[in-house]
């Protein structure tokens, strides 16, 4: 038996419902529709569950959370719980009455996501004319009222090149952090691997920048990096390891070990309606699945990093290996590491590829469903 | 740190005592620290109004150690948490 310790973070899914429809968006292509989304005294109660379970930090997500009318109450409840409450948002939605009342119940945190630097970029990737200086002015407010800020640059072969001006950005509006987010494949990104996989030359200038700009920095923005994974030779820690520290709750209560999980064919997930969140974490078949090492195949069973990065991200090698249980093809150890090393290069050419949209909720067809 | 520099927990970074591990953590933007008893005790006694040279005679005296000692381990430790922006310094 693995020793299962408490998780420490909780990503709240509050809705699927969002202004933009970035092409990249981590929700999965088969979206919750409004009606099915869990009540406030609902998410409250989950809350206190996550806080009783060892969670200290509840990321507060979408979708957009601002489309919830209940985020403040949703917040103050959280906070009344124990938990530290972190909002990740576009900024669309949120008004500068609406943040005074979020000051009010205690957010801790505001993540802003970027998705350019200047209103073309960011207009266009968003889909949504006029978010950028609505955007702007939401920073602008979120620095008056004075919540400590971290800005979430998502960067992929169209705007890699702004990087430096989003760091620039961050020092301008006063946040504390900038995450340096390269596109991951999953969700609606997977779908657009043509039009925005980097280049193997912008993965690598975007490492230089972000280290020489962290010398540069350092004690004024602190930068976190996710690098353009198909370029590694090394996968990622996914989740910090399956079940191991984190879990996702979705718009409809369902719980997931990682936002992707539900491209994995054969798992099923509990729901917070029928099973108290304790059960879920430790007895939940899904986040059993992948705990530990035991599930592994060679090469990850004699490898000795298979602590360290547990073999790297189950979701991919679902997707690209459509082998849930296989070596995540990032790793050189992979056999599958060419292949995808020269696929990365062939979506990276072909710079006549339009975006996929993500659709809203109430447009997509399969959610219609159940 | 110079003795004058006045540290600070800044807005959204707090001690939090955590109830299922048992021990005190301090929370920021996104991260939790697990705290020992060193850099709890430490922690306890930042205020924002007293200096880090008030501090660590403070520290010396509860716990009955060497001023010199104390004044290393709490300048590295408030230095790394300095240079992750989960404290601020004034001068």
């Amino acid at each position: 038996m693995i020793k299962v310790n408490p998780p420490i973070a909780m990503l709240a899914e509050l809705t699927h419902r969002c202004p933009l429809s970035c092409p990249y968006c981590s929700n999965p292509l088969e979206l919750t529709r409004q009606e099915r989304e869990l009540d406030t005294a609902t998410w409250v109660d989950v809350f206190r569950q996550a806080a009783d379970l060892g969670v200290l930090q509840l990321h507060l997500s979408g979708g957009e959370p601002a489309s919830r009318r209940d985020l403040t109450d949703l917040v103050a409840g959280a906070r009344e719980a124990g938990l530290y409450t972190n909002l990740i948002t576009s900024g669309i939605g949120l008004t500068e009455r609406r943040l005074k009342d979020l000051d009010a119940a205690g957010l801790d945190h505001v993540q802003l996501s970027l998705q350019g630097t200047d209103p073309a970029m960011a207009d266009e990737i968003g889909g949504y004319r006029g978010g950028f200086a609505r955007k702007m002015q939401v920073a602008e407010w979120i620095g008056a009222i004075g919540f400590p800020l971290t800005l979430n640059a998502v960067l992929h072969r169209r705007n890699l090149h702004q990087l430096p001006r989003a760091i620039e950005m961050a020092e301008e509006i006063g946040a504390r952090r900038i995450e340096v987010a390269t596109v991951q494949f999953h969700g609606w990104a997977l779908e657009n691997r043509d039009a925005l996989m980097p280049t193997r030359e912008q993965a690598h200038e975007a490492t230089r920048l972000v280290a020489e700009a962290r010398a540069r920095l350092k004690g004024r923005l602190v930068i976190d990096y996710v690098p353009a994974d198909y370029h590694e030779d090394l996968p990622k820690r996914c989740m910090g390891g399956w079940g191991s520290s984190g879990l996702n709750v979705i718009p409809d209560g369902q719980v997931l070990p990682c936002h992707a999980a539900q491209s994995i064919p054969h798992l099923s997930f509990d729901n917070v309606s029928e099973r108290p969140l304790y059960d879920i974490w430790y007895k939940g078949a899904a986040f059993n699945a992948y705990r530990g090492t035991d599930w592994m195949q060679e090469p990850c069973r004699s490898c000795e990093r298979k602590e360290i990065d547990f073999g790297g991200c189950r979701c991919q090698a679902m997707a690209i290996l459509g082998d849930p249980d296989a070596t995540d093809p990032v790793c050189v150890k992979s056999s599958h590491h060419g292949v995808l090393q020269a696929s990365a290069d062939a979506h990276a050419t072909r710079d006549d590829a339009a975006l996929t949209y993500r659709v809203s909720p109430d447009r997509a067809k399969l959610s219609t469903l159940g | 740190m110079k003795p004058a520099d006045i540290p600070a927990l800044p807005r959204g970074v707090r001690l939090h005592f955590d109830r299922v591990r048992e021990t005190w953590v301090l929370l920021a933007p996104e991260r939790a620290l697990t705290l020992d008893a060193v850099g709890h005790a430490i922690l306890s006694e930042v205020d924002g109004r007293r200096s880090f040279g008030e501090i660590t005679q403070m520290l010396a005296a509860k716990y009955e150690a060497p001023l010199e000692q104390i004044v290393e381990d709490s300048a590295g430790f408030l230095s790394a948490l300095r240079d992750r922006r989960f404290l601020d310094v004034t001068a």
